[in-house]
């Protein structure tokens, strides 16, 4: 039964569900936990962000229903606004006069402190409480009903601010680079410990709300414009390229030392998200146990290359010999995994790469081969990588291996994707009969597809191996699989821009925000949720799972140009 | 004469059903050839039996010469086989001229790690395959449309992009499965002079499943009656109309169609 009006009834619901999300997040304890984190003076932190997010969140996604319903909208606001702080309310009240703690340790006096915003007695608190929330939805209600040209610069602006209070470490990372600014502190004009001071914060704002309202009035001429995309001259092409790779090498020495490990991080999941988006993305082959090339790639770093072990080529075997061996094995393990599931699709071949995933990460824990491989101990002392007398002991060395890898493994995917063998993949996800009926080999396909995403997974392993200098069994979990395949989803499946884009948003964000580290598996849940409503084919899609998911709403072009 | 393709005593079960029982098909090279029949009488499961895409229980099918039953669809499709969908099974979310480009895939003899040096041999494949693409578009009448995704395209369109893909792969025998179904007669016209414009142009022999009787009756050279899986008779159109187990078996008592009325003024139908 579908609701022709918009009554007060959905206005209740929108506001207890509302209500339910900072009351989620508050007993979960992240309220309290992100609180530490001050982002706009000292008023303003990220537990504020996160409790009063709920409530605006569910009022953004409301008003369109209620315009589109018909019903008052005010009064609607008014409903929503009045219920969101009723649970949190009732938390405190509750806390105050029963010692919850035994059951909900979240449920603490700082929590309470952040929702009666410090405020005494606590039930002046809760009344602040009750009418800062409501202005705040009242306040995202209006938001909704201004007109385009103030609301997109608006929305806009409000984003890059909060991004810069969110990501000042970042920033007061390159404003006290002495490479750049010399000794002079840049960052204390702006900032204090964290967080934006106040008046640079509304400086920013006015200035950014300025110059996105300006560019916004001016865009309506150059939307006039025929809108054809202009095809790249591959001068303007390799300049933007050179720009890439210029940005790439000097951005450990603008960011420092923990933020370059946080950069090799990402470029670690890009390696592992390229070569799994030619599985997945490609191929179609939901591959779940991914992480064993990886740890293939480590372990074969690990043995060849130390001393301790059964010697295998230990101390002789160095790491730019071992790289290749490490590459080579995982391939041939890739092709060994192919072939018992050459003849499973969907799920059951999820199921099955999920538990060879899992033996090989109980097979490297296990006696059996410890003498080999360590075990439960790991591998300890894996020597850094030498080239020309030159150490690679730091990260941003480190890094710089990582990012050649990728930018190889990136051109090697591209040209891929552009020739026989990705159509062949392509025509296989789409129809595996058809394809085969085509004279396509669906056994060397899919080889091919396990194969090479193995080798770059493999390729990642080793040099992860290298950087970290000892591996664990226990870092090669499901829960790589799970991260590699999560990040591909959200970049959008098939894509290479997208791989990258996922690998920061999933990998480095959370590098960035240590405070989310805690709730990291909760925000990627979250996050693929929100992005399977609103955005199902990712953030930068490969055209064709934009076309496919959007079916219906493009129209067909009619060009003569065909693609080179 | 040699025949193409003999498929002979050629049976297939599904468990206790017999999809096709016994089942003898000779084709000459060049010719159109059609298999009519009742829904469900194993008219596709003859066709997924001579791709490879069912084995058969007991029976040979010889194409060019040699037995091909046991080879797999891929090889089967590199001998010279190809065919089209009774509902249309393009790759739907990739583009036409992606979609012929995969149909050439058997012609195309370049190793596949040569793409990542792009080495000349491999630029001059795929140039030449484009190539080829686009003449195969323009011989469709897609001319142009080869970057529009095959979901995109009209369903006439699609039909004939199927069997561009399918003609791609420059096969010797052409397995069409219903090419008319859905069409309106305008279309149903243009279909039919477009399969004798394979046969006659590129020289494809072709074997047909087909309900429209016009179609039947207008193109092809020789026709089997198929139903319950056994052949009810195999003659030119002409002695195909005039027999009467086939109108009775495959129009059942007093149908009226295309067939009925055409027929029942020289022999009443039971």
């Amino acid at each position: 039964m579908q609701e022709k009006t918009f009554n007060w009834r959905n206005a209740a619901n929108y506001g207890l569900i509302g209500s339910v999300i900072m009351l989620y997040f508050s007993m979960i304890g992240m309220v309290e936990v992100f609180s530490t984190r001050d982002l706009i003076g000292d008023f303003f932190n990220m537990g504020h962000m996160l409790l009063y997010g709920g409530a605006i969140g569910v009022m953004l996604f409301a008003a369109k229903r209620i315009t589109d319903h018909g019903g008052n909208f005010w009064l609607s606001t008014l409903i929503i606004g009045a219920l969101s702080p009723v649970l949190p309310i009732l938390l405190v009240i509750l806390s105050l006069n029963f010692n919850l703690r035994p059951i909900f340790i979240n449920v603490s006096p700082p929590l309470n402190e952040l929702i009666t915003l410090g405020l005494e007695p606590a039930a002046a608190g809760l009344v602040v409480f009750f009418i800062v929330t409501l202005v705040l939805v009242a306040l995202t209600a209006a938001f909704t009903r201004l007109p385009g040209k103030i609301r997109s610069p608006l929305t806009t602006t409000i984003v890059y601010v909060l991004s810069i209070a969110i990501f000042s470490e970042l920033i007061i990372q390159i404003l006290n680079n002495p490479l750049i600014f010399g000794g002079f502190r840049l960052a204390s004009l702006f900032f204090t410990g964290k967080s934006l001071d106040l008046i640079p914060a509304v400086v920013l704002f006015i200035g950014f709300f300025g110059l996105f309202y300006w560019r916004g009035n001016r865009e309506p001429k150059a939307a006039a414009a025929p809108k054809t995309r202009p095809r790249l001259d591959p001068r303007r092409q390799w300049i933007q390229l050179g720009l890439i790779v210029i940005g790439l090498a000097v951005a450990p020495w603008i960011l420092g030392l923990f933020l370059s490990q946080a950069l090799f991080e990402v470029g670690r999941f890009v390696l592992m998200g390229l070569g799994l988006n030619i599985v997945v993305g490609y191929a179609g082959l939901l591959d779940l146990g991914y992480v064993a090339f990886f740890a293939f790639g480590a372990y074969v770093m690990g043995v060849m290359t130390t001393e301790t072990t059964l010697n295998m080529g230990g101390g002789v075997v160095n790491f730019w010999l071992a790289i290749p061996i490490a590459v080579v094995v995982s391939v041939l393990f890739g092709v060994l995994l192919g072939f018992p599931v050459l003849r499973l699709r969907g799920d059951y071949l999820a199921i099955v790469t999920l538990g060879f995933g899992e033996i090989i990460r109980l097979l490297a824990l296990s006696d059996w081969l410890a003498p080999l491989i360590g075990g439960a101990q790991g591998i300890l002392k894996i020597p850094n990588p030498v080239l020309f007398g030159i150490d690679f002991n730091s990260p941003q060395l480190m890094y710089y291996l990582i990012v050649i890898g990728a930018l190889i493994v990136g051109f090697v995917s591209i040209r891929l994707r552009d020739s026989r063998l990705g159509r062949q993949w392509m025509a296989m996800r789409e129809d595996e009969d058809v394809a085969e009926a085509m004279g396509i080999n669906l056994v060397q396909t899919k080889l091919l597809a396990f194969a090479i995403g193995a080798g770059f997974s493999g390729l990642a392993g080793a040099i992860f191996a290298a950087r970290l200098g000892t591996i664990f069994p226990h870092s090669f979990s499901l829960l790589i699989s799970i991260n590699a395949l999560a990040l591909i989803i959200v970049g959008g499946l098939g894509s290479i821009p997208g791989v990258i884009v996922g690998a920061i948003a999933l990998v480095g964000l959370p590098e960035l925000l240590r405070e989310f580290t805690e709730y990291r598996l909760l925000m990627y849940g979250i996050l693929l949720i929100v992005m399977m409503l609103i955005r199902p084919e990712g953030f930068l899609p490969a055209e064709v799972f934009k076309r496919e998911l959007h079916a219906g709403e493009e129209q067909p072009e009619f060009s003569g140009a065909v693609a080179d | 004469m040699d025949k193409l393709l003999s498929a002979r005593n050629v049976t297939k079960r599904f468990g206790g059903l017999v999809a096709v029982n016994d089942l003898t098909v000779e084709i000459d090279p060049g010719q159109i050839y059609a298999v009519i029949g009742p829904n469900g009488a194993g008219k596709t499961t003859f066709f997924n039996v001579i791709t490879g895409f069912y084995k058969l229980d007991e029976g040979i099918v010889e194409f060019d010469g040699r037995p091909i039953n046991g080879l797999s669809t891929d090889i089967i499709t590199r001998l010279g086989i190809a065919r089209t969908y009774q509902n249309i099974r393009l790759f739907s979310n990739m583009t036409a001229l992606e979609n012929i480009l995969v149909g050439q895939h058997p012609k195309l003899k370049t190793f596949w790690a040569e793409a990542v040096w792009k080495s000349k041999r491999f630029q001059e494949e795929e140039a030449q395959a484009h190539e080829e693409a686009n003449r195969l578009l323009s011989f469709v009448g897609l001319r142009g449309q080869g970057d529009t995704l095959a979901r995109n395209l009209p369903y006439g369109a699609q039909r004939r992009l199927e069997i561009a893909r399918a003609i791609a792969s420059d096969p010797k025998l052409l397995l069409l499965d219903e090419p008319t179904a859905g069409m309106n007669p305008n279309e149903t016209a243009e279909m039919t002079e477009f399969i004798r414009d394979l046969r006659n142009e590129l020289g494809i022999t072709i074997l047909m499943i087909e309900h429209d009787m016009r179609v039947v009756m207008g193109i092809s050279e020789e026709i089997t009656v198929m139903d319950f899986g056994q052949k009810i008779a195999e003659g030119n159109p002409n002695e195909i109309q005039g027999n009467p187990a086939v109108i009775e078996a495959y129009l059942g008592r007093g149908a009226a169609s295309g067939l009925g009325d055409r027929s029942s003024e020289s022999e009443p139908a039971g």
